[in-house]
């Protein structure tokens, strides 16, 4: 039964594929985004960029904010609950969105713990900037991961870090001997069970997406030839020149992520993206990737 | 004889898992995302994914026309999205298709991803990701399966419909893999 309920929960991550999942707070962007191409929409009551800014405690988004989005949106809603905040996430399965993403965007509510995601009938994305972390959300129910980067800062920079730190590893990992695995598993503080997974198959055992700092068609297309097979974009839509255009680049570019001549296209004719922040100019308290456990 | 070819629409979706099926019926795969990748093509999976995307992706880079040249001559198997491509009608909301074959499509009819579910058909388990409902289908359309009573897998000598995703489930091939493997042999066979 189990092994049901994770084939239809990363089953929907596998039609995600190749595609773009864009950050909106209103029905209307919902709007924009779908027009434009995006697989699915992250709804939220504020993009990271905007929490940076506006600092105090980020929670879940309003309900009746929520259910809008899902009124006007034929395509797939995902919302954000805190890290360990499982009655956020009970309260996101009771509205029915599709997919929940268990998000460093938000201040978390428990430091020590994340969510039993096993519990749920609704999937869960979980962000990750290694290896170890990859696999102690996945052993707690995640059926998709994806790169946590640094969001709401339109630098690509950490989301390269981790997904390049998260390939690395797995290719260790896979040229290993077993009787080498435990005392990895000790090393990483990941389950033994799935670096069994790891080195039989060479990849993680649930879909790989980038979220975190992607702001320009190439960006996008950078992440998706680092091997991730779908891209999040955040602020970098919303708090570009014109979303409506850069929305549109980046899901073209997506497609053709590997076609130069192709993304040279998408990446014409745009405005300014998002203004973007300098990494070292964050204060440790200020970077939200460093949250999770 | 040389072995077929499928091609797959890779514009987005769900298209690595079906590899490993189409090479178990020693069927070459390959993925189509531009016009000149359409040659040396003898049979076209449209992919589980979003239709909304594939159709704006279509539609910007040009491929409609040829791609509707292709889907008119040779055997075309739609799964999920692609089924909604090929339908004569979408509803909820209404867009546009490649009208292949004269059934009416229903989109995220069952619900959303709370209502996806894993079932057998002709014992082989498959699933119903935010999957769409057929409603209507004309009469010179077979009806190989259905759940809670409507239609679910369609076919005809050139065409497969699954609004199911057998993909998924790796025991290789697939009963609908293998059933359009031999859809392709019949349509070429009779010239």
């Amino acid at each position: 039964m189990t092994e049901t309920k994770i084939n239809l929960k990363t089953g929907l991550a596998e039609m995600l594929k190749r595609g773009v999942i864009m950050d909106v707070v209103t029905p209307e962007q919902a709007k924009i985004a779908e027009d434009a191409g995006a697989v699915a929409v992250m709804a939220l009551e504020k993009v990271p960029s905007d929490i940076r800014k506006d600092g105090g405690v980020a929670r879940m988004s309003n309900p009746e904010m929520i259910q809008k989005i899902m009124e006007v949106s034929s395509i797939p809603v995902m919302a954000k609950c805190r890290i360990g905040h499982f009655v956020e996430a009970q309260v996101l399965q009771e509205i029915g969105v599709d997919y929940i993403d268990e998000s460093e965007v938000l201040t978390p509510a428990d430091n020590a713990h994340h969510i039993n995601k096993h519990d749920f009938k609704i999937p869960f994305v979980c962000g990750a900037t290694n290896l170890g972390e990859a696999l102690r959300r996945i052993g707690e129910g995640a059926a998709l991961i994806r790169t946590k980067g640094e969001p709401g800062t339109g630098n690509i920079v950490e989301a390269v870090k981790h997904m390049r730190s998260i390939n690395q590893e797995i290719k260790r990992i896979a040229s290993l001997e077993t009787d080498e695995l435990m005392a990895e598993a000790k090393v990483l503080g990941a389950p033994y069970s799935l670096l069994k997974v790891i080195k039989e198959t060479g990849k993680l055992p649930v879909p790989n997406f980038a979220a975190g700092g992607v702001s320009t068609p190439a960006d996008a297309a950078l992440v998706m030839q680092l091997g991730a097979e779908t891209v999040f974009v955040g602020s970098g839509i919303f708090k570009s020149e014109n979303p409506e255009a850069f929305a549109k680049a980046i899901v073209k570019a997506v497609a053709h992520y590997d076609d130069p001549k192709e993304v040279l296209e998408a990446s014409k004719n745009l405005p300014s993206p998002m203004k973007g922040i300098e990494i070292p100019t964050l204060s440790p308290a200020e970077k939200m990737a460093d949250r999770g456990w | 004889m040389k072995p077929f070819t499928i091609g797959i629409l890779a514009l987005q979706g769900c298209i690595d898992p079906h590899r490993p099926h189409v090479e178990a019926l020693d069927i070459k795969f390959k993925e189509v995302k531009t016009a000149k990748h359409l040659e040396e093509v003898d049979a076209y999976i449209l992919p589980g994914g979003e239709s909304t995307t594939m159709l704006r992706l279509i539609k910007i880079f040009g491929l409609k026309e040829i791609l509707a040249m292709e889907f008119a001559k040779k055997p075309v198997w739609g799964i999920c999205a692609g089924a909604i491509l090929m339908a004569s009608k979408v509803t909820n909301p209404k867009q546009e298709s490649f009208s292949l074959l004269d059934f009416e499509i229903e989109r995220n009819s069952y619900g959303g991803q709370l209502q996806s579910t894993e079932i057998d058909i002709k014992d082989y388990p498959v699933s119903f990701i935010r999957a769409p409902i057929i409603n209507k289908v004309s009469d010179d359309i077979e009806v190989v399966s259905k759940y809670k009573n409507t239609p679910v897998w369609l076919k005809t000598p050139q065409y497969m419909v699954t609004t199911f995703h057998p993909e998924l489930t790796k025991t290789y091939p697939s009963q609908m893999h293998k059933e359009f493997g031999e859809l392709i042999a019949a349509y070429y066979e009779k010239g």
